[in-house]
């Protein structure tokens, strides 16, 4: 199998299909044989497929596991003493949340992946980084919510940090003013999630538009649209908005989930979500779980070429989605890119943003 | 005050832990290293050498011994 510090060395956006194919069979491939061989449970799983991984042409054939899995059981590849991290999904009060078990290889596989996958946005040098969040989110060093891991995440591309809401989740803004002032002519990494920047962020600054300059930052921001969709603010406004406020234009979305860290689904300048050369999607008929046509509506199955500790590598989400084209999008990455349109119908409600209660 | 000794400080009072047990120390060894001490260990390195490390280093540099080797590549003379 394929190691991952040789992919690595690959152009993110690099390869077209043929190629990125065969990647991908080699790899899944050898990563759910070594699943099988490693996680007793998920070998009990493959078993009762009778799926014969030696038989399979392409990754499209290799099995999916129901997202909810990783929420009832315990699934790792590897033994308890190897386990350095385990990261939980969001999940407010009385809902099951998924546990992630990491070893130190994986984990350090993730960070590297999304520094790879990002960098391609903000450039290779690391930026000054505004955090549209509280410092409280982090102070519980040995529980993060998924929202503080992202932002731990993300914190590798700042050369300096400032959290913009303080831990009333109040918006300060002469620390902001100081930072951006001592920062002055460079450019600006902001972070965080959708919900939180409307609510603390945007809806401060309308008070008082125009009191920061924020013509030359990129924000980069997930979580999901769900709290947001509910007081009927679409992605179009949330991006014009934003910029009326604050000067605010070059905005990234992106997609991703606590199951398969590192490789998430940046959002390009035509506002498409692109997967990387890491990381796959395939959408799936919700009747017999059959490949959608580009275009077609269908559940969104995951797929990272990352996860060696867990057997997460090919995930069925509870999201629905679009196809849009692959290798042709205009912004000239290479990949598929496609539209994730939310929730299916009595799918479980999660998202980073949404475990913030109001 | 060397190089050498300022990289261990660092260390020692970042982690709380002596010069001897800073020498052996990895990644997650003691709660203090987390992933939030290791961006205050990185921010502390960068301000006291007057580097800006790359992403890349910054999740290699997973041990005290590993990160003398990434220093050395800053051009910090690990031994004057």
């Amino acid at each position: 199998m394929i190691d991952m510090s040789e992919i690595l060395q690959l152009s993110p956006y690099g390869l077209p299909k043929e190629e990125k194919q065969k990647l991908f069979t080699e790899r899944l491939c050898g990563l759910t044989t070594y699943h099988k061989e490693h996680c007793a449970a998920y070998g009990n799983v493959l078993d009762g497929l009778q799926i014969d991984v030696d038989k399979v042409q392409t990754y499209e054939e290799l099995p999916f596991l129901p997202v909810q899995l990783f929420k009832t059981h315990a699934l790792k590849s590897v033994d308890d003493e190897e386990v350095f991290k385990t990261m939980t999904s969001s999940g407010t009060t009385g809902q099951a949340v998924s546990k992630i078990y990491l070893d130190r290889k994986t984990s350090a596989n993730q960070q590297k992946v999304l520094v790879k996958i990002v960098s391609e946005f903000t450039g290779k040098s690391r930026l000054p980084m505004l955090i549209i969040d509280s410092p409280s989110v982090v102070k519980d060093r040995k529980m993060f919510s998924a929202r503080g891991a992202g932002i731990l995440g993300f914190s590798i591309f700042a050369s300096d940090r400032q959290y913009v809401l303080n831990d009333d989740m109040q918006l300060d803004l002469e620390a902001v003013q100081k930072f951006l002032q001592k920062h002055n002519g460079e450019k600006i990494l902001l972070f965080g999630f959708t919900f939180m920047i409307w609510q603390h962020f945007y809806k401060e600054l309308l008070k008082n538009p125009n009191c920061i300059d924020l013509r030359n930052a990129i924000l980069i921001h997930g979580g999901g649209w769900k709290k947001l969709a509910n007081e009927a603010v679409s992605p179009e406004e949330f991006r014009e908005r934003l910029k009326s406020v604050c000067g605010l234009s070059d905005i990234h979305d992106y997609y991703g989930m606590v199951e398969q860290t590192g490789s998430i689904y940046m959002q390009c300048e035509c506002g498409h979500l692109h997967t990387s050369i890491f990381s796959d999607v395939i959408m799936r008929r919700m009747k017999d779980f059959s490949v959608c046509d580009i275009g077609e509506k269908g559940v969104i199955q995951v797929l990272s070429l990352i996860p060696e500790s867990y057997p997460g590598h090919s995930i069925l989400t509870e999201d629905e989605g679009v196809l849009l084209g692959e290798d042709d999008c205009p912004c000239g990455r290479k990949g598929k890119y496609f539209e994730v349109l939310g929730r299916i119908k009595n799918a479980e409600v999660r998202g980073c943003s949404d475990t913030y209660g109001q | 005050m060397s190089n050498l000794e300022k990289y261990t400080k660092i260390f020692t009072e970042s982690f709380e832990v002596d010069a001897e047990k800073a020498k052996t120390l990895k990644y997650q060894d003691v709660e203090a290293w987390d992933s939030i001490g290791h961006m205050d260990l990185i921010a502390s390195l960068e301000d006291e050498f007057d580097i800006m490390m790359e992403a890349d280093d910054i999740i290699d540099f997973n041990s005290f011994e590993k990160g003398i080797e990434i220093m050395t590549k800053y051009g910090i003379d690990m031994n004057a």
